[in-house]
């Protein structure tokens, strides 16, 4: 699943929340809330892989250690999580990340309506289409510099 | 001499293997005793359900006369593992780590962690990164932290295995301490022969899972009433 086109996943979403699909009564289609649980769909297998492979590579006695310690089975849960909090935390980059710059989804579910839906990934592609070159590159730019400063200053969280 | 644990026929079978075999022992109250054996006798695995870490195919084990489950062992009991196992931070929330979640006061957590240090000699090195610490100071760590929740059994899986001289004789006069301190009792796995001697008050040498002999160290080592201990405790053992 965390490798799903995008698209797909838009179009899928696309015609359960358009109003003949089953879920057109709740009227989400074009709206942020509609982006939102794209996302969240989109980034949840990333999330579960992420921090499932992050809990999976800690050492199995620690488990033995907090135990031996007196610790029941939520604080062994607790202590264990703690130690793979740096893996949790790429977890988080990276879906923040994919759903930061996530183009299909927020196009397809949010229609790119001006001060409603309109994200800077669909922005950097409406500027596109119209010619408007270097407002796309500074857009572009806007993307990247977001997405490196909050990898930068959770790294440095994790230094800390 | 009130018996403070008791072994009672306890056998573990690992995938059709017994690596214990009907084995019953009592441990008595602050005292030292250590388990002796080659590789693979059984001695971490008796220490592992004495932690209550792993539970026992047949029999059961005692405390005060009662039978304890797994989850019981783990409140009166704690294992000090034979590679030092250290989270992810410093030395002071290693050590205290025990108290945290038993609650203490955080004054009571800093008088503890403090005493526990000194006793292992790593008295300053509270903000030290432990995985950044050598073998033995790690090793030291983590006696300090089973040290601060004052088991009444303290269960030690080849401690000084991989150390120097001088970190091992510091854990040697730490345990020792900490029996006289506590009054707990301590179990010691060790293939060192002379810590044994040192260090306890009885010796039980256990072979392929069964206990062949049970004795006060100069018994032991004067007059071993068992054949294979003889020849374990004069290194002319070949199996």
């Amino acid at each position: 699943m965390i490798g799903v086109p995008t698209v797909a996943l838009g179009l899928l979403l696309y015609l359960l929340l358009s109003k003949s699909g089953p879920l057109g009564i709740f009227g989400l289609l074009y709206s942020p809330l509609a982006i939102s649980i794209g996302q969240a769909l989109l980034i949840t297998p990333i999330l579960i892989s992420f921090t499932s492979s992050a809990l999976e590579a800690t050492d199995i006695e620690l488990r033995n250690l907090a135990r031996t310690l007196g610790a029941s089975k939520l604080q062994t849960y607790l202590a264990i999580v703690k130690e793979a909090l740096w893996g949790v935390n790429l977890a988080i980059i990276a879906s923040f990340n994919r759903a930061f710059a996530e183009l299909g989804i927020a196009m397809m579910l949010g229609g790119n309506i001006r001060y409603v839906t309109r994200v800077l990934t669909t922005s950097i592609a409406l500027e596109t289409a119209r010619g408007e070159i270097s407002f796309s590159i500074a857009l572009g730019i806007i993307l990247m510099a977001i997405v490196f400063s909050i990898t930068v200053f959770i790294n440095y969280l994790r230094r800390e | 001499m009130s018996s403070n644990i008791i072994i009672e026929n306890v056998t573990k079978i690992y995938d059709n293997i017994k690596a214990l075999n009907s084995i019953t022992l009592n441990f008595e109250a602050n005292r030292v005793i250590s388990l002796i054996g080659v590789n693979g006798s059984g001695k971490t695995t008796l220490l592992r359900i004495l932690a209550g870490l792993e539970e026992a195919t047949k029999g059961c084990v005692e405390f005060h006369n009662k039978r304890i489950k797994a989850q019981d062992l783990r409140q009166i009991s704690t294992l000090v593992f034979q590679k030092a196992i250290m989270f992810n931070s410093n030395v002071q929330n290693n050590v205290a780590f025990g108290l945290k979640i038993r609650n203490f006061d955080p004054k009571e957590i800093e008088r503890r962690t403090n005493q526990a240090l000194s006793t292992v000699r790593l008295h300053g090195f509270h903000k030290r990164k432990s995985k950044k610490l050598s073998t033995g100071e790690q090793q030291r760590v983590a006696l300090a932290r089973a040290f601060v929740i004052e088991p009444k059994i303290l269960l030690l899986d080849e401690p000084t295995s991989n150390l120097d001289p001088t970190n091992a004789v510091i854990i040697e006069d730490a345990i020792k301490k900490m029996r006289e301190k506590n009054g707990c009792t301590i179990i010691l796995a060790t293939h060192n022969l002379h810590q044994a001697r040192r260090l306890s008050n009885k010796i039980v040498h256990i072979h392929f899972g069964k206990v062949l002999e049970t004795a006060k160290p100069e018994d032991f080592f004067e007059n071993p009433g068992n054949k294979i201990t003889k020849k374990f405790i004069n290194g002319d053992l070949q199996f």
